[in-house]
């Protein structure tokens, strides 16, 4: 089975890089907010994998809170966007 | 025999969650505009935790980690549209562009750009005038576009 978690924290791993490139290539401000969403949704699955992984279930609760902070994040970003303000992409 | 099992079908979930995870970065990293990239963010990645929330639930076969990942999956399900829609109405208002292959826009002049209220094109004179009269001091904040 170990063999198994390697690959799934390297398949996150992988994905975590990409998400971050269009993070910084991103060409305007919204497309960092998506990206950066995508990478809150995939540290909740790699805190899943890390439970799993070392057998102790409290990194569930670190998966709920992440989630939780990541919504807020996007819901903020988008009233920023929305009603307006200083904007430098 | 049963672990077996059990352990075969954790690590089938763990597999397919990675790679439905990296075909939504492939997807955020590959396509060309803002409401595709969205659109690939959020149902693969909402998917992805989905599945390994699955496999914590069937490696703990514990009732209140089964109620947590439960948590965590309805969560995601509930929030990722949710955002992803607040980010889009925000990326349109904002005039981020969309792809020149575009079929169409209905949403085009369709907006208004200070009230923020969507006309469908089917309203008649009395109903624009209400409209315009109800909202004539809404928008708390102005949008203005210094060049």
């Amino acid at each position: 089975m170990e063999i198994i978690y390697l690959i799934a924290f390297g398949l996150l791993s992988i994905s975590m890089l990409l998400i971050f490139i269009r993070l910084l290539i991103g060409p305007t401000l919204p497309d960092r907010v998506v990206a950066l969403e995508l990478l809150a949704t995939v540290v909740v699955a790699m805190a899943g994998t890390y439970a799993i992984f070392t057998d102790r279930s409290s990194f569930i609760d670190v998966a709920i809170v992440g989630a939780l902070t990541a919504f807020l994040a996007a819901i903020g970003f988008a009233r920023f966007l929305e009603r307006g303000g200083p904007r430098d992409d | 025999m049963i672990d077996t099992i059990v352990n075969w079908i954790i690590a089938l979930f763990m597999l397919t969650s990675g790679i439905f995870t990296l075909v939504a970065a492939i997807g955020i990293l590959r396509l060309p505009d803002l409401l595709t990239r969205m659109h690939a963010s959020t149902k693969a990645g909402a998917l992805g935790v989905a599945l390994m929330m699955i496999a914590v639930m069937l490696h703990f076969g514990d009732l209140v980690v089964m109620a947590k990942a439960l948590a965590v999956i309805m969560f995601i399900l509930i929030t990722a549209p949710v955002a992803a829609h607040a980010i889009g109405r925000a990326g349109y208002f904002v005039g981020v562009p969309i792809w020149v292959n575009t079929v169409k826009d209905e949403l085009f002049n369709r907006y208004d750009a200070d009230t923020h209220r969507l006309r469908s094109g089917l309203e008649t004179e009395e109903e624009l005038e209400a409209m315009k009269t109800a909202t004539k001091d809404k928008p708390r904040i102005r949008v203005t576009t210094k060049k």
